[in-house]
């Protein structure tokens, strides 16, 4: 589903060149549970940028569904992001002036959809990820867990093909990262596509395939055979 | 993104920093609110100069003595002094097909008395037909009789200040006033309706115009007021009166006639060239209004930069982005310019509460004006921070919590 064919990023930080990735091949199915490690600055969160077409690569190539996808302008990489992609980030990353309600139906809003179309959706989402009594607070007024999983619900509402997850339980203790995680292998077994970076080995040995980064560059990738 | 939601999402955003959005709603709503009520006065102090001159009486040409043109030419030899405009000048006139009434005027002061009271007081001279040609009206007695204007009757009409210093609380009618070394019955009383283009009818007596003549001991009129029979006829009169006024004096064209309409059309250029300008200097006040809503806006990108990163990782394109912030800067500008339009109206309400004889009435173009340019002003100012927000690398934006 995901082709990334020779993908270089480079960085000009000031006068400093910074490789952040050296010709990544990387093919990943529909479906597969991933996670990627490796050491800070490696490269993994750009990676998880450019899969998720929030950042171009400088040279290569990638196709999303058979489509290439490299050169496409904002308007249609929008598009894509909007339609294909659900981001997951460690920081959460919610409206903090909108409920926990509003900002699950922020893709959809951002879509066009008619609010009247929209408000069965979010009802059944809510309910789905057991946000219903907290559905009307802000994200001010949520526990770490209840924010990640506003956010999830959020990344999910316009069922993608893939959900991007950058150190989705990186800012959450160890029972609340373990219920995190347990609702996005729920939805990778549902059929969605999983990539998640991350530190955790933890994660890495759940997973059904792991590769590891080091300076730009796979330089393991695993299939765990459970 | 539907309309309804752009509008909400955008004034949720606003409600999101009450007090600078209100600062901002308020700059805008005094730029508005300063361009209606400038323009208002000055549209009213139009409205008051044109009331002036239809008070005057309609279709109204004025004939003075000289002629206030230049010619090219050797100077005369002789100093060249106008000719009288005389009493008979001004009764010819009577005779042209396009002129309706005849006032001949004649002005001066002359102490008057009555008793042991003595007042130095403007006297007019005049005939019947003035009370007709200026829309004067009495508030007591008759006006000057309608007889041969050559007849100098010891008759006079006197304004409500002259009756009031001179005869205090009596009824002036049939009291005998002296004016200069004459004496005059008091046949009227005018009815008082303030100044009039300079000329105070409470403050002035009316005789007739035979006798200011003699009084002054002068064949000269001070000018001479000709009602038109009808509005298009104006150009035909004026016309009439320079052929026989010239056929009279020789050939000469030593008069000049102003007719109210060339007056009153000057007085209305000027006066739209100042509401204009008043309401261009108001204007000023919305682009400063402009200037602050970039500030507000360039305030809010840098501080919802997470926002705009979520935004365009849940797929907004540059151009949506764009929009958002237009529209917040657009919502900014329309809700400022209703407030402004609320608060001039009121403002114009209140002045014309205060001085119900001064017309303020902003002019029929400002508000719609006043509210194009709080849009423009938002919409200009407005789209360099939104284009910013729009280009803000999401990946940074992101990155920054």
């Amino acid at each position: 589903m995901i082709g990334l064919e020779k993908v270089n990023r480079i960085f000009q930080v000031g006068d400093q060149t910074v490789h952040a990735l050296r010709d990544v091949d990387l093919r990943i199915e529909p479906s597969e549970y991933l996670t990627i490690m490796g050491p800070s600055g490696s490269g993994k969160s750009t990676l998880l940028h450019i899969i998720g077409l929030l950042d171009r690569p400088t040279s290569g190539r990638y196709l999303l569904e058979g489509r290439d996808v490299t050169h496409l302008t904002d308007q249609e990489q929008a598009q894509v992001r909007r339609r294909r992609i659900g981001f997951v980030f460690q920081f959460f990353h919610l409206v903090p002036r909108l409920s926990a309600a509003q900002n699950i139906e922020l893709p959809l809003v951002l879509a066009g959809v008619p609010a009247r179309e929209r408000s069965g959706k979010v009802r059944q989402t809510v309910q789905a990820f057991g946000l219903a009594e907290r559905s009307e607070h802000r994200p001010g007024q949520l526990s770490g867990g209840q924010r990640q999983r506003v956010a999830i619900a959020r990344a999910t509402i316009m069922e993608p093909s893939a959900i991007l997850a950058d150190e989705p339980t990186g800012n959450l203790d160890r029972a609340t990262g373990q219920e995190v995680l347990d609702l996005l292998e729920n939805l990778n077994r549902r059929g969605i596509a999983l990539l998640v970076v991350t530190h955790d080995p933890e994660i890495g040995r759940r997973a059904s395939r792991h590769i590891r980064l080091v300076d730009g560059r796979i330089v393991e990738d695993r299939r765990n055979s459970t | 993104m539907t309309f309804s939601d752009l509008v909400s999402f955008t004034l949720a955003a606003l409600r999101g920093y009450k007090l600078r959005s209100g600062l901002t709603l308020l700059a805008m709503a005094i730029g508005v609110g300063a361009v209606i009520l400038l323009t208002a006065l000055a549209e009213g102090a139009r409205r008051y100069v044109e009331g002036e001159f239809s008070s005057l009486g309609k279709n109204l040409l004025i004939i003075l003595p000289g002629r206030s043109e230049t010619k090219g030419g050797p100077p005369p030899l002789l100093g060249e002094t106008p000719r009288d405009l005389t009493l008979d000048d001004a009764l010819s006139l009577k005779r042209m097909s396009a002129v309706a009434k005849v006032a001949p005027l004649s002005f001066g002061t002359a102490p008057v008395s009555w008793g042991s009271r003595d007042r130095e007081i403007p006297i007019l001279g005049t005939t019947a037909e003035m009370l007709e040609v200026r829309h004067l009206k009495m508030a007591s007695g008759r006006f000057l009789p309608d007889t041969d204007p050559h007849r100098a009757l010891p008759v006079c009409v006197i304004g409500s200040k002259v009756k009031d210093q001179l005869l205090g609380g009596r009824s002036p009618l049939g009291e005998w006033i002296r004016i200069g070394d004459r004496r005059f019955q008091v046949i009227g009383m005018l009815s008082s309706r303030g100044r009039s283009l300079g000329l105070d009818v409470d403050d002035m007596v009316v005789i007739p115009v035979a006798s200011a003549l003699m009084l002054f001991n002068s064949p000269s009129l001070f000018r001479v007021m000709v009602e038109a029979r009808a509005h298009e006829e104006i150009p035909a009169a004026k016309r009439q009166i320079l052929e026989e006024l010239r056929h009279r004096h020789d050939g000469e064209d030593d008069i000049t006639v102003i007719t109210q309409d060339a007056v009153l059309s000057t007085f209305n250029k000027i006066f739209e060239a100042l509401t204009l300008s008043v309401g261009g200097i108001a204007a000023i006040s919305l682009l400063v209004a402009g200037i602050l809503i970039m500030n507000v806006l360039l305030v809010s990108v840098t501080e919802r930069t997470g926002e705009i990163g979520i935004l365009k990782a849940l797929g907004a394109s540059q151009r949506k982005i764009q929009m958002l912030f237009l529209t917040e800067a657009i919502c900014l500008a329309v809700a400022g310019g209703f407030l402004g339009l609320g608060a001039g109206e009121a403002g114009v309400w209140a002045l014309q509460t205060i001085y119900p004889s001064f017309p303020v009435t902003p002019p029929a173009w400002s508000p719609p004006a006043a509210m194009a340019l709080a849009l423009a002003a938002g919409a200009f100012f407005g789209a360099m921070p939104a284009s910013r927000a729009a280009r803000l690398d999401p990946v940074a934006a992101l990155s920054r919590r």
